[in-house]
């Protein structure tokens, strides 16, 4: 398991890294955390004739709070996130999330425009960043654009992002006063990519649903937001008899895959039985 | 293409000056470029922990990442830790409590311990079994491993607690 | 005989203490030397091409382009390495009529598994031979894999050397089966599936074979548990003298019966570094330990049960059905492990009529072999379920049903239907101590009152017995060339202290610490002037090495004859010495006391530095033997049989199917303990290893016989966050074939916790309408039986 031979190479900001993608005629690729990359160049799933390694560019780095948004740097790890009060204040659906991925160890490496760029449909974050409704800031070598989660993951480690495009951070609204979550996921160990989890970001009033996205991991080719789902609870209470009925409704949207260890029936079981649970417990605080 | 390049690190404290292939793995490299075989691969792919090492005094898999990426950073090994006595107290507690068989985990076993010791965190258990969550062993079965962690916890906090007293 | 005596308050009485592992402190510091760590002058590194698929036919093999590529030293195929080492078949000939094809490394007409190796890529490095391994173009026809064992069992042989796919067939019957289940008054019957799984040893196999053409000297250092076994086979198939042939097994990163095998791999990288005459290295990679490690189980297993009006069990029937790969490995084969399990059901029970029946067969899968608790959790599955299925039925709760039927403590030597012998015993006991230790009755409230809030805990127990100390009944009469001895030499150094070479090997169990503990105690010293050696064919003695429970049983055996011979011999110069009569003196804390007084005479110390550097100033012709070699064969009972009983706490979250093990309780017995600490960490990995089986480990395959979770993310071994703590208590039945009395604890663990864990799981679902036969117990089977889904 070693990966074939590659070039290397730091550049010292963003522009240097997007033109040098360009030059490279696409046989290159960026490398953040490389906690998921490298792993396929060992495999040699992937073989890049460069890797540009990105982990250490000032730009794309940081947490902070401006115009109504956190703004989280791409190459913020995930160790960062799980250890930020500002993200819990301002995004406490991604705090109860992030214990969830992986283990200590590649939290420390992970980042979170990494986990973004890859779209696993299983992973914590993309579909975090559905249910935060997210706004992904993307650079080229044409310049700068936004595109929000909704319309970012298209298929199967397939995004918005074009070939030589670099995630240079993510945009989540702030939470209010209003803002009730709740994360949970089923995996066979601590850590493994789930069978099935879902995050839920509302706002409530008086004990009615004013607003609320739910995402999906481990359901589909992409993380997966269930509208149908989130309509018929809007404006409800979440008494068991709406918690049911939205369960129903989820049972007729999901259209899950299976895999070797788990068939489509089972993720669209657990998935219902998830939804329940989550829609019982939402809170505040994390 | 793939010409070799030099780097510049330290490794448990000594300045390393080497001309290393892109595809070296920083496992690889410490392992066979400087031959410290203290620290072990088991899957080559983030999965099974043999390979932790500090970068930075924080654990990660040295098998994924290349030894070009850690150019210009501080990597600590078992033998860097052994050496400056960092974790004397925690090698004792596994010796005593037989925390370790064939000892191929051991090495990032001690890493990933080093890791949640020095959060400061208050550990229990499962807090301790969950810092191990990527941590294989196929020969002890877990528990020994979580008792002398957790011996070495409260011998290190009732060490605190004394020195503030 | 037990005329041992060791009474724990004596100094140097090591015996049945926990002490530590001198060895651990070099693996604590990172300064272990495995086989991976290994570098040779002149190394090279090997790589394989693998078959992509599970069966076919080899039309060509291009390897222009690999071998052009900078950095490749040789490529190999099937015919360079067949011309010059001699095909090997794993049968063995108690097993009647037990038929195998022949194998060579590399094959010549047709690929049987996919990851086959079929090329040998020799570089300068791993990287670059695995460049040059996607440079070849193998050409293979496709042809139809046999993935299903029973559709195997039919069809026709994909081995043109054999008639048909059935490896080994055999029948037991003691008589009156049909008759007892003609008049019973209760009769249950399941049918189990075991998954295949494999051993994962966090290290995988590795070996350096290092040829020297000037000597005909052939040196591997093997990460294997059988050293003398590989010298033996390296000297046989490639025509070395044996004496040439070395074997190192240095540290090694587990082992659990998988390294024991002969795998193609080290064959072909053995062959290679005699065709060239350089150390050539190969280490498996995860992905290819997956697809090349011996796995292990995969049996489809009917049982029956018939009990009369009181619970008693009358009968036993049972059909097991094995498949095993393409080929029975080598040279232990592929069928001990069926024969373990049709002769280890119904063991701890007190019954007389029972009948098996098993086929092991062929099909286009990896091999399986020996993997820790050969056939143990298998028999004891079945037998403990099937108990438990009848105390449902009638109604008798699972302690009160194995009371009426254990063989009573008392009533030993007995022979099994099955005809195993056992000495003695203690499943009453280890009943009783296992029912107290885990506070049963008020588990069985908790029980209750959880329930009534809808959360579903369940307790399952089993009772074990497991194989231990083999003679040569194991492996020798089917005509393996497979020790059931070892031999020691214990040296005494000019400055007092003893070293120990000595033919057990370790693989982080402890085997050095013990050995040395026995030494230490039989010849009165200090355990830190005890050096132990092991693992290396030049330097010990030839003999058994580790497999089947053995190491402390007939390793610890040989140590202790050894020191007390050399410990005559002491004596005997020491007497000379000091003018007294060897027979009043003894050795206490490294000196030469007066056995009845206790008075210290003269220094250990002292006498070696006599007795090697003054021999002038001892009497004329005086000879001092400072030195001893001794060797030792379990005599006496074939096997020495150990027993204990298990218990498994979980809860099943019956909306999911997920469980979580809350607990795990022990009470084993091996006889003699030599170190607790030691025994209970035995016990402890071992008890993993069986729920890993029963929750999460399979190998799963496709139908085109294509493994489909052949990495470390994707067959889920037991991780820390999901294993329980484990209660241990002991029951100590020496064995009086030997002096020191003690017995193998190493696969006791593995040997009943998933038959517990199965039965915890069916005891939590009980008045749900499932029962779980299969393992491992997916959330996926779960809600399966539950009809959720
Ligand atoms: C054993 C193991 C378990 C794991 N478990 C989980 C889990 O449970 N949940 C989970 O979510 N993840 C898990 N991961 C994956 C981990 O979280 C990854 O770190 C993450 O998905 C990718 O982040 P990275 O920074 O490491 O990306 P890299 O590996 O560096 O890159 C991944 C891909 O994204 C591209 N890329 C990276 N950054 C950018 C950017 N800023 N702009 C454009 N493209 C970019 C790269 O070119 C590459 O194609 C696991 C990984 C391992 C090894
Ligand atoms: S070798 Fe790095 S995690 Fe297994
Ligand atoms: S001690 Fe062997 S893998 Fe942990």
């Amino acid at each position: 398991m070693k990966a074939r031979a590659f070039d290397y190479m730091r550049p010292k900001c963003v522009q240097e890294a997007l033109e040098a993608f360009v030059r490279a005629d696409g046989d290159a690729s960026y490398i953040a955390g490389g906690q998921s990359l490298v792993p396929a160049l060992a495999l040699r799933l992937q073989a890049p004739g460069l890797l540009i390694d990105i982990a250490r560019l000032d730009e794309l780095r940081g947490l902070s709070v401006a115009g109504g948004h956190l703004r989280i740097g791409a190459t913020t790890r995930h160790c960062e996130i799980l250890g930020s009060d500002l993200v819990r204040e301002h995004a406490p659906l991604l705090a109860r999330a992030a214990p969830f991925v992986a283990h200590p160890a590649i939290r420390n490496k992970g980042t979170f425009g990494g986990s973004l760029a890859l779209a696993d449909p299983a992973s914590e974050f993309p579909a975090m960043a559905l249910a935060l409704d997210a706004i992904i800031e993307i650079a080229s070598v044409e310049g700068s654009r936004r595109v929000g989660a909704g319309d970012f993951f298209i298929d199967l480690y397939e995004t918005a992002l074009q070939p030589g495009e670099i995630i240079t951070a993510v945009y989540v609204p702030l939470a209010s006063a209003k803002t009730r979550t709740a994360f949970d996921e089923l995996a066979r160990r601590r850590g493994d990519y789930a069978i099935v989890g879902a995050g839920i970001d509302a706002e409530m009033q008086g004990g009615f649903v004013e607003r609320m996205r739910i995402a999906f991991l481990s359901v589909g080719s992409t993380p997966v937001r269930v509208g149908a789902v989130e309509a018929a609870l809007t404006g409800r209470q979440l008494t068991p008899q709406a918690i049911r009925q939205a369960q129903d409704v989820l049972g007729t949207e999901l259209d899950p895959v299976g895999d070797e260890h788990t068939p489509p029936e089972m993720r669209r079981h657990l998935a219902r039985v998830l939804l329940g649970r989550l829609l019982g417990r939402l809170e505040a605080n994390v | 293409m793939s010409g070799k390049v030099t780097i510049s690190l330290a490794v448990n404290g000594e300045t390393i000056e080497a001309l290393v292939a892109p595809r070296t793995t920083l496992a690889d490299f410490l392992r066979q470029d400087i031959q410290l075989t203290g620290t072990h691969t088991g899957c080559e792919m983030g999965v099974c922990g043999a390979c932790l090492v500090l970068l930075d005094d924080r654990p990660v898999h040295a098998c994924l990442m290349f030894a070009v990426q850690a150019d210009g950073c501080a990597v600590e090994t078992v033998e860097g830790l052994t050496h400056r006595r960092a974790i004397d107290d925690l090698q004792k507690a596994f010796h005593e409590r037989n925390a370790l068989q064939c000892g191929f985990c051991t090495a990032g076993m001690l890493v990933s311990a080093y890791g949640v010791l020095a959060s400061g965190d208050e550990l229990d258990r499962d807090s301790i079994r969950d810092a191990l969550s990527g941590n294989y062993c196929r020969c002890t079965g877990y528990e020994s491993i979580v008792d002398a962690i957790e011996t070495t916890a409260r011998l290190r906090r009732q060490h605190m607690e004394k020195e503030e007293a | 005989m037990n005329a041992f005596a060791g009474s724990i308050d004596r100094p140097n009485s090591y015996i049945g203490r926990s002490v530590s592992r001198p060895n651990a402190k070099r693996l604590l510091e990172g300064r272990g030397r495995y086989v991976t760590d290994l570098v040779l002058p002149r190394m090279l590194h090997a790589a394989f091409v693998r078959s992509p698929y599970a069966h076919g036919k080899i039309v060509s093999i291009d390897i222009e382009e690999a071998k052009a590529l900078s950095g490749v030293r040789a490529v190999f195929t099937g015919e360079d390495l067949a011309s010059i080492c001699a095909p090997w078949t794993g049968t063995l000939e108690h097993f009647t009529n037990m038929k195998s094809p022949p194998q060579v490394p590399l094959p010549l007409e047709k690929v049987m598994w996919s990851g086959q190796p079929v090329v040998l890529i020799i570089a300068d490095s791993r990287a670059v031979a695995e460049d040059a391994a996607e440079l070849v173009i193998v050409d293979i026809e496709e042809l139809p894999a046999l993935a299903d064992p029973v559709d195997a069992m039919s069809a026709a042989a994909m081995s043109k050397e054999l008639a048909d796919n059935i490896c080994f067939a055999t029948k037991l019957d003691s008589g009156g089966v049909e008759e007892a289940f003609d008049a019973a008054d209760t009769a249950v019957e399941q049918s189990f599936i075991f998954g295949r799984h494999t051993a994962v040893t966090l290290e995988p196999r590795a070996i350096v074979a290092d040829y020297d053409p000037s000597e005909n000297r052939l040196t591997a250092h093997h990460a294997t548990q059988t050293p003398y076994q590989f010298q033996d086979v390296y000297s046989r198939h490639y025509g070395i003298p044996e004496a040439n042939v070395r074997v190192i097994a240095p540290d090694i990163g587990g082992s659990f019966g998988m390294k024991l095998h002969v795998y193609h791999e080290e064959m072909a990288v053995v062959g290679a570094s005699i065709l060239l005459g350089r150390p050539i290295k190969y280490v498996a990679d995860r992905m290819e330990s997956f697809v090349s490690d011996i796995h292990a189980r995969d049996h489809r297993v009917t049982g029956r049960l018939a009990l009369d009006r009181d619970g008693r069990i009358t009968a036993m029937d049972v059909d097991d059905v094995t498949a095993i790969g393409a080929f029975s490995s080598y040279p232990r084969t592929s069928a001990v492990e069926g024969n373990q399990v049709i002769r280890l059901m119904g063991a701890p029970y007190d019954f007389s009529s029972y009948r098996a029946n098993l086929s092991v067969v062929f099909q286009n899968k990896v091999q399986t072999s020996q993997y820790r608790a050969v056939g143990h959790p298998i028999a004891c599955a079945v037998t403990e379920c099937l108990v438990d299925a009848a105390a449902r039925e009638l109604s008798l709760d699972p302690f009160e049903i194995r009371e009426r039927n254990l063989i009573p403590d008392s009533s030993y030597p007995r022979t099994s239907p099955t005809g195993y012998q056992f000495e003695k015993l203690s499943h009453q006991v280890c009943l009783a101590r296992l029912k107290s230790m885990m506070n049963y009755d008020a588990l069985r409230v908790e029980q209750a009152g959880l329930r009534e809030k809808g959360i579903l805990r369940g307790i399952g127990i089993a009772l074990f017995v497991e194989i231990t100390n083999p003679s040569p009944a194991f492996y020798g009469v089917g005509g393996a060339r497979i020790s059931a001895q070892d031999g020691a030499i214990l040296k005494l150094t000019p400055s007092g202290e003893v070293h120990c070479s000595i033919s057990v090997t370790e693989q982080g169990q402890g085997t050095e610490t013990i050995i040395g503990q026995i030494v230490a105690d039989q010849l009165g010293i200090d355990r830190e002037k005890v050096r132990v050696m092991t693992g290396d064919t030049d330097t010990t003695p030839h003999g058994g090495a580790t497999w089947a429970c053995r190491g402390a049983g007939i390793g610890g055996e040989t140590a202790l004859q050894a020191a007390r011979k050399l410990k005559a011999n002491l004596l005997a110069v020491a007497g000379l010495i000091l003018q007294a009569q060897p027979g009043e003196l003894d050795i206490r804390a490294d000196w030469i006391v007066e056995t009845v007084t206790g008075q210290q005479r003269i220094s250990l110390a002292e006498v070696a530095r006599v007795a090697f550097f003054r021999s002038d100033t001892l009497p004329p012709e005086t000879q001092a033997q400072l030195s001893v070699v001794h060797h030792y064969a379990p005599q006496g009972y074939p096997f020495a049989f150990t027993n204990g009983a298990q218990s498994c706490l979980v809860e099943v979250d019956a909306e999911t199917g997920f469980v979580k093990i809350l607990k795990h309780w022990v009470v084993e017995d091996c006889g003699r303990i030599i170190n607790p600490l030691l025994v209970d960490e035995q016990v402890r990995g071992g008890v993993v290893q069986g729920l890993g089986a029963a929750f999460f480990e399979e190998c799963l395959y496709n139908e085109e016989g294509q493994l489909t979770n052949g990495s470390l993310a994707d067959y889920l071994v037991p991780m820390a966050c999901e294993m329980p703590d484990i209660e241990i208590s002991h029951v100590e039945t020496p064995t009086r074939d030997t002096e020191l009395g003690a017995k193998g604890c190493g696969e006791a663990g593995t040997a009943a916790a998933s038959a517990a864990a199965m039965n915890a799981v069916n005891d939590a679902l009980v008045g749900h309408g499932a029962v779980l036969t299969q393992i491992p117990m997916t959330p996926t089977r779960i809600l399966k039986a539950l009809g959720t889904i």
